[in-house]
């Protein structure tokens, strides 16, 4: 592999990675405030499709990116439901929402497979940085959502760790009572992280119809929403992590074609699997890392009951 | 805890309400005015229509169909998943009383089998099948051919003598459109060769997009394609080189990059089994017409390709067509130069269908 074959490797890695971005990031803050999302593939897909039909209808993109983080919300605002207000099994209503939210787009998109699509999110050859050698190419040439991306993974960062909302957020995760002790609502807290989470889910989502495929089809997701469930955890919670591991991921799926174009003798079939191998390793490695560093949010995955102590 | 309550129930109700919705909704047609003349035929879709690809293509025979025949009245299910599901829908179309019963994927061939035994007076047709009945005919057509005809547009029109064919699953079908594609470049550009890569989906327009990513940064210039969505299409429309794409015409998807399709044309085809079939002539068979019956065509060419290339290109068509010369034809020489049919010689249709190895110019391997 020359110079010019890791460039291309590493731009190609930053967008595949971006749709993971998105969500991974999401469903930091979601866990952060104790409400594990399973629903994040489901989210994804509603706003890859709300995402896509608006932007064909109005033909305004940006329209269709808000109009996909809504749809991401909507979802998660029946989990967040059924989650906090109905206290029921977060496990349970996550998996219904991947199917629910599937099966939704799929019926809401059914006369929109296919369609081309006018308006879209283009690389943008940013002046002067865009010309650097090597950086260039590699960070400066990519579509806005790109960098949308980015700028919300800091600002969720720094939300969730530089304010005093954030604290609300951990501490809500970690230690419902007492936060609700100090005056913290606790719904209200979770459910903000929640829907927020879905509205990642529909961007990541949206990244795919909008930018980077770009057009509608069925499970256009691929699996990817459970990707960014897996990198939560090899974000260890962190959403500057999340960063450099979405465009971990981004690579390898970049890798598998780029090992069969520089013509290894190696299994298409392999190949295919490697994200997923991937995935295994990296849940492994962290799980007995977790023995050591603290990450995983106290209270996550229960339900909080003021009665019950 | 009466809210709770409460809520559960409207989120049951709520599911239940989409769930209905949604088979509801699967069901395309239509006003169920239902005269004694009718004649129904159902249609069972791997995909949606929309897909322009595919399931598209069998849309299309479908409405031909309609067209030419006016008491004919259609039925389709779509996104009927292989395997047991499958079954059901096959016998619910029977059921809705279709008189013939199509299918347009390789995994309904056993479900279809069963319930064919079950309804002897009802005729199943089964696209890409292997295996046929007394009233199980299998059908396909010869892409083998209009993909050679694309392969000598792509090689002509390659500056780099780099062209990338992005394709699904290493199977025969897809081997012997690469090989056909490949002998078709080899034949108006002998030093061009074709560089394959896997994606393992017929249908994830992202991964498609990243195997053509991968061939272009590869540098080739020229794109083919076998899989079901216009990824590789707009693929190269971004980075602004040609590409050859497959099913259905795809020029709308990339206007200044394609510059033609293998297509499919299902509608003939279903016009006349389904003509014989109201007529009382129709008889099981195993089919594979070519470009002669008009099954597989190409699409129209690009105003880029030269004028000569395009008179070659049709008086290769004409060659299939009157029946004179097929693809593979010898001589032919296998990836590694080794002579694998010798002059004078051809392949069977058992060996085209069943074919495991690459030509001579492919760069790619088969594990």
């Amino acid at each position: 592999m020359d110079l010019n074959s890791i460039v291309a490797l590493l731009a190609v890695a930053i967008v595949a990675g971006t749709p993971l971005l998105f969500a991974a990031v999401g469903e930091v803050m979601a866990e952060r405030s104790g409400i594990l999302n399973l629903g994040v593939e489901g989210m994804m897909l509603v706003g890859a499709v709300t995402g896509f039909i608006v932007t064909v209808t109005t033909e305004n993109h940006w329209l269709g990116i808000l109009a996909a983080a809504a749809g991401g919300a909507v979802l998660a605002a029946i989990h967040a439901f059924i989650c906090i207000t109905l206290k029921g099994n977060q496990v349970v209503s996550g998996l219904a929402l991947t199917i629910f939210g599937t099966g939704t787009a799929s019926f809401l998109g059914k006369n929109y497979v296919g369609l081309p699509l006018t308006n879209r999110f283009n690389p943008i050859d940013i002046p002067v940085l865009g010309d650097i050698p090597v950086l260039g190419p590699i960070l400066f040439r990519h579509d806005a959502m790109v960098y949308l991306s980015i700028v919300l993974a800091l600002a969720l960062w720094y939300i969730m760790f530089r304010t005093s909302w954030g604290l609300s957020i951990r501490a809500v995760g970690e230690n419902p009572a007492a936060a609700d002790a100090v005056g913290i609502s606790v719904s209200r807290v979770r459910y903000l992280a929640v829907i927020v989470g879905g509205m990642m889910a529909g961007l990541g989502g949206a990244y795919l119809s909008l930018a980077y495929a770009p057009t509608w089809q069925e499970s256009i997701t691929a699996g990817r929403g459970w990707i960014a469930v897996a990198l939560v955890i090899f974000a260890l919670w962190n959403p500057l992590r999340a960063i450099l591991g979405s465009y971990l991921f981004g690579g390898v799926e970049a890798l598998t074609f780029r090992i069969q174009t520089a013509g290894f003798q190696i299994s298409p079939f392999f190949l295919s699997m490697l994200p997923y191998l991937f995935t295994i390793l990296v849940l492994v490695i962290v799980t007995i890392r977790l023995r050591q560093e603290a990450g995983v949010p106290a209270a996550l995955g229960f339900p909080y009951d003021r009665e019950e102590r | 805890m009466k809210w709770r309550k409460l809520g559960v129930l409207l989120l049951v109700l709520a599911f239940a309400a989409t769930m209905v919705v949604g088979c509801g909704g699967s069901q395309d047609t239509s006003a169920p005015d239902q005269t004694e003349k009718e004649f129904k035929v159902g249609f069972i879709y791997i995909g949606a229509p929309g897909d322009a690809g595919w399931t598209y293509a069998h849309d299309e025979g479908r409405k031909y169909l309609e067209q030419q025949i006016p008491g004919v009245k259609t039925v389709t299910l779509e996104n009927v998943p292989e395997g047991a599901d499958a079954e059901r829908s096959i016998e619910q179309l029977v059921q809705e009383g279709c008189q013939v019963v199509v299918a347009n994927s390789f995994g309904y061939g056993d479900p279809m089998l069963e319930v064919a035994k079950r309804y002897p007076d009802v005729t199943f047709l089964h696209c890409s099948g292997l295996q046929t009945a007394e009233n199980v005919s299998t059908y396909f057509g010869r892409m083998y051919q209009p993909r050679y005809l694309s392969g000598m547009v792509a090689g002509a029109m390659t500056k780099n003598g780099k062209i990338g064919y992005a394709a699904a699953y290493p199977i025969p079908e897809v081997i012997r459109g690469i090989n056909a594609f490949t002998l078709g470049v080899k034949a108006v550009n002998p030093d061009a060769t074709v560089k394959v890569v896997w994606s393992n989906t017929w249908v994830d327009p992202t991964l498609e997009k990243q195997a053509a990513q991968s061939l272009i940064d590869a540098g080739c210039d020229v794109l083919a394609q076998h899989a079901d969505t216009p990824a590789v299409q707009q693929a190269a429309e971004d980075a602004g080189i040609y590409s050859i794409g497959y099913n259905s015409d795809m020029r709308k998807f990339a206007p200044n990059a394609n510059l033609t399709s293998p297509v499919w044309n299902w509608g003939p085809y279903y016009v006349r089994v389904i003509q014989s079939v109201i007529d009382g002539t129709w008889k099981s068979e195993a089919y594979w017409g070519g470009m002669a019956d008009g099954i597989v065509d190409l699409a129209p060419i690009s105003d880029k390709v030269p004028t000569e290339i395009v008179d070659q290109v049709q008086a290769k068509k004409q060659e299939i067509i009157q029946g004179e010369w097929d693809v593979f034809f010898g001589p032919i020489k296998a990836q590694d130069g080794t002579v694998k049919v010798p002059e004078g010689q051809a392949l069977t249709d058992e060996e085209m269908l069943s074919m495991d190895w690459f030509v001579y110019g492919v760069e790619g391997t088969i594990e």
